[in-house]
């Protein structure tokens, strides 16, 4: 690495690739796959997002993220009832008439995904199929896609996996075309930001996944490189793989360093040595250098604890320990996969706690002993931990920030100062 | 199978929790999937609560479906009883455990804990979030009132020698203002010589509960969450109901009245406790421009009614809608519909609602959030009077919506937001006055339709995404014809009701307006503009006048009046 020293920790400490995993079966306290509609209804303005589901469905989207604002939104739940129950015959009828009827009322929609949630996995409703024989019927106007947001098989952003994995089949072919695809919700200025460095090196195309309309199915095929920009897309990838595409192994883009190097990872299948993609950077690299620094007195030292949300949690305990000096007492996963995560882990300090899953009642226990000085958790949990003195910061707003790349370094530092800063701020 | 966008109201098991959450020592084992924890959110993020709701939720996975998810209840149970020691357990089921059958509630009461276990069946593909809400404070409070019933021809004795005591019954976890009720009227009864023995299940133990029948009556606050476990204490222990509900002068004086016949006390002496400045407020001069102003009112049965009683009584506004979307209440909201001689909406569809508030016109929307946002969208002031709540709805202050005190809220949350008298006739005189502009928007609902493209709320309907058309393809590409002839200040939304539906586009015996009637009806101020566009068109449509002309709109204006 070039340039100013990035004060990164002492790599004697790193690496914790082979760090015991702590897995305790008990309560879990997170949001099911359904949730990822809240930001994949906003990423594709072309596609309608159908739960088919009971009334907590529909209140949970409504509730989950407070997004009741917008006049009629890109989503809904068709909601089972007792005489739907009665026979399932009746309930694809059923079914069909609630797609007629929404697709009349929005005739813009190009892509309809029926999302799968526990009460229709559990009475086994096939959602594939029903999306099969809807797409007799609708296309090629709408394409009607399948998946299941359900949270008997899907922790939050896994929804979001489910989503995209539902679109692989139906990408078309590109042959042995190079390209690079980006895969993973990112905010549109963030996408924006990495077009053109990835412009500035040569390499292209550039696509992602998913796009913003959904109409505009990115091709894959042989000569498609795939790199993750979010930790969530494990089915996704794994099946872009086995369309021919060839995976990028990479630290995540959080942070000025693991930005570098996902952007070296990235650039490596075109012969774009680290020393050019270095020189292209300089500049970004330079201002988010300077961007953290102003965190670094408010962050450095300060222990933080983090409960299991989305699988972002490797990436930024590891972003946070080594650009700006944080203490990760124990980091909670969802889900941890560890050929993804791989050169996450190895850059992770070993002397902490790795968990998977989560009995909620005994995490807490652990996260009152360890008495952090701030605690990563989903909103259930924020208020009552504050009441008992501790600094919380919402896990959600982790997932719904553009905080990927050099120019979002000091916004994503900024969301654990801040925080801190306000505890120690107030005086009531 | 019923395509929902928005709800208002949860499943019944969110009803629980609401129960169960309010009360202390009580702990609620759900047989739930994972993301119905996100329940938890309600009370810690809208109502700002500063403990988890006392709920343990099984959580299980695809996998466990197959295997023991009845062994995962009873350990569920085991681990909540151990860790939290509750004085009483409800266990029940949401909607997905529903589904498997594994009859959580009589699984934990096998397991013989020393403490009250009540099992709860809410049916969660028939009923909804208050229903629930009423059925498990019903089950909890007979399943611990049971074994200090009387017997059944026991005859409740005189009260004498003593202030009479009162149970206030229904205020729960999340409930629309139901904190501040509570102080409100105790403070009203203390002031009448009535003592409030429980209030449940908002702050109530389990042995508050258990001593329910000791109270001479109880006073129903909530009938959507208390009414079905205070028929039952009727007809146990013999304790009479005060049924009326305390929303506004008029129904705080009737309550009172009420419990001075249950309690054996002076009813004129009781009413007179009641002091508070709506009255006097509506009756000086500057109120005059309240009048008849039009109203439309949605939300639960219980607010919605008693505000239809507060706008047409007190305030002197007309009530144009009314209605409610808990149907287990529709009888209250047909019998208050038909005194003001309208047609009861009952619905828990947004939709309909939205477009029964296109239709009525109304200046002002007295609803739910939900209504809120669609009074944003078409302009039009809006106050929130019932649940479902939102974090605004808890707000810092003390902010009763029942007794004198709320209705001093009434009267200012209501009438605030609407313009004054003077202003009024000020915009209708100079509009030409640049910032009465038509194009722009009124300054007092920047909030409500910021000006520019940057605003979501504008977004869809303004941007050339195909967002924009709102479900009408048509619309792409003609805007030079057909809409023209609407005056510009609906361009940016093609609902807002003043448009005609764009869906169907103009039908050929639809009256077309000619620029100079175009040009004079915007000189009407924006908020009558809307009726006087549709009042016009529908004399138009019934005269079988084909161009609407300026003489057309005047009179049109003469033939409905200037309301």
């Amino acid at each position: 690495m070039s340039g100013a020293a990035l004060p990164v920790a002492d790599a004697g400490t790193s690496g914790c690739q082979d760090l015991p995993v702590l897995k305790q079966r008990g309560q879990r306290e997170v949001f099911c796959g359904l949730t990822g509609i809240i930001w994949l209804h906003r990423k594709m303005q072309d596609a309608f997002f159908l739960i088919v589901g009971s009334r907590t469905c529909a209140h949970l989207m409504q509730s989950a993220a407070g997004v009741m604002i917008f006049a009629e939104p890109r989503f809904g739940t068709a909601i089972m009832e007792e005489k739907d129950l009665a026979g399932m015959a009746d309930m694809h009828d059923e079914l069909d008439k609630v797609v007629s009827r929404l697709l009349s009322r929005r005739p813009e929609i190009r892509t309809l995904f029926l999302v799968g949630s526990c009460p229709s996995e559990v009475i086994k409703l096939d959602l594939s199929k029903a999306a099969e024989r809807l797409s007799g019927v609708h296309s090629p106007e709408v394409r009607i896609l399948a998946y299941s947001g359900s949270g008997i098989e899907t922790t939050f952003t896994e929804g979001e996996d489910t989503c995209l994995a539902s679109m692989v089949p139906q990408l078309p072919d590109d042959g042995s075309e190079n390209s690079l695809m980006v895969v993973g919700t990112l905010a549109d200025v963030v996408e924006d930001q990495m077009v053109r460095v990835f412009e500035q090196l040569g390499i292209g195309p550039i696509r992602f996944l998913p796009p913003r309309r959904s109409a505009d199915l990115p091709p894959v095929g042989s000569g498609t490189r795939v790199i993750m920009a979010q930790p969530w897309v494990n089915e996704t990838v794994e099946a872009l793989q086995r369309r021919g595409a060839n995976l990028i192994s990479a630290p995540f883009p959080f942070g000025v360093e693991g930005t570098l190097e996902w952007l070296v990872a990235a650039a490596e299948p075109w012969g774009v040595s680290r020393e050019r993609v270095e020189e292209v950077t300089a500049k970004a690299r330079e201002r988010g250098r300077a961007s953290l620094a102003r965190y670094r007195e408010v962050l450095e030292g300060r222990r933080i604890f983090f409960f299991p949300d989305s699988q972002i949690e490797i990436p930024l305990a590891r972003f946070l320990h080594r650009e700006l000096g944080m203490v990760p007492v124990e980091v909670g996963t969802p889900f941890l996969h560890r050929t993804h995560m791989g050169p996450e882990l190895a850059l992770l300090p070993r002397d902490l706690t790795l968990s998977e899953g989560q009995d909620v009642e005994r995490q807490l226990d652990r996260c009152m002993a360890a008495n952090p000085d701030i605690t990563v958790c989903g909103l259930g949990l924020a208020n009552p931990l504050e009441a008992e003195g501790q600094t919380t910061k919402w896990a959600i707003e982790l997932v719904f920030s553009p905080i990927h790349g050099f120019d979002q370094a000091g916004d994503l530092a900024e969301l654990f100062a801040r925080p801190l800063r306000r505890a120690q701020l107030l005086e009531v | 199978m019923d395509l929902t966008i928005w709800t208002y109201e949860g499943p019944p098991h969110v009803g629980a929790m609401r129960v169960a959450t309010g009360m202390k020592g009580i702990h609620y084992v759900l047989h739930a999937p994972q993301g119905d924890t996100y329940a938890d959110l309600l009370f810690t993020m809208i109502e700002r609560r500063n403990h988890r709701p006392p709920v343990t939720y099984t959580t299980f996975q695809a996998q466990d479906l197959g295997g023991d998810t009845a062994g995962l209840v009873k350990q569920a149970t085991r681990d909540a009883y151990e860790r939290f020691k509750p004085d009483a357990l409800l266990v029940g089921a949401s909607c997905t455990a529903e589904l498997i059958q594994d009859d959580p509630g009589n699984l934990a009461a096998s397991l013989g804990l020393p403490v009250p276990v009540i099992p709860l069946e809410l049916p969660a593909y028939q009923r909804k979030e208050n229903w629930g809400a009423s059925e498990t404070f019903y089950q909890l409070v007979r399943a611990l009132c049971l074994p200090h019933a009387p017997e059944p021809a026991w005859q409740r004795p005189p009260i004498e020698g003593r202030r009479p005591r009162c149970n206030l019954l229904g205020p729960s976890a999340l409930g629309f203002r139901h904190r501040d009720d509570v102080k409100e009227i105790t403070r009203l009864l203390d002031q009448v010589g009535v003592d409030v023995d429980v209030v449940a299940p908002l702050g109530a133990t389990a042995h508050d509960v258990a001593r329910l029948g000791e109270a001479d009556f109880n006073v129903v606050l909530y009938p959507e969450v208390g009414r079905a476990a205070a028929s039952w204490l009727k007809r146990t222990f013999k304790q009479p109901m005060v049924e009326t509900v305390p929303i506004g002068v008029g129904a705080t004086r009737d309550f009172l009245r009420e419990v001075a016949r249950v309690a054996g006390l002076d009813e004129e002496e009781a009413v007179s406790v009641v002091s508070t400045e709506l009255p006097w407020y509506s009756r000086s001069v500057d109120s005059n421009y309240l009048t008849d102003k039009r109203v439309f009112i949605f939300g639960d049965a219980t607010h919605a009614v008693a505000a239809a009683r507060v706008a047409s009584e007190e305030i002197g506004f007309k009530v144009v809608g009314l209605g409610a979307y808990n149907r287990e209440f529709a009888r209250e909201v047909r019998a208050a519909a038909k005194k003001l001689d309208l047609e009861p909406l009952i619905t828990d569809d947004y939709l309909e609602v939205e477009e029964a508030i296109q239709e009525a016109a109304p200046e002002m929307v007295l609803g739910t959030q939900m209504e809120r946002h669609i009074a944003k969208r078409l302009g039009i002031f809006c106050s929130v009077i019932s649940a479902p709540v939102h974090v605004e709805d808890f707000p810092a202050r003390y902010s009763p919506q029942m007794g004198p005190e709320g209705a001093n809220v009434l009267f200012d949350t209501w009438v605030h937001p609407l313009m004054m008298g003077l202003e009024e006739h000020l915009l209708g005189m100079f509009q030409d006055d640049f910032e009465f502009s038509n194009d722009r928007t009124p300054s007092h609902l920047v909030a409500a339709k910021p000006e520019g493209s940057g605003s979501d709320e504008l977004a869809p309907a303004t941007s050339a995404a195909p967002d924009s058309a709102n479900g009408a393809p048509t619309r792409n590409g003609n805007g030079s014809h057909g809409d023209a002839e609407i005056p510009a200040e609906t361009r940016g939304s093609g609902r807002d009701g003043s448009t005609p539906s764009t869906a169907e586009g103009p039908g050929p015996s639809d009256p077309q307006w000619g620029d100079e009637a175009a040009a004079e009806l915007k000189k009407i101020p924006f908020f009558v503009r809307k009726k006087a566009r549709r009042n016009t068109e529908a004399y138009a449509r019934q005269q079988g006048i084909h161009e609407i002309s300026v003489d057309t709109l005047y009179e049109a204006k003469a033939h409905f009046g200037s309301r």
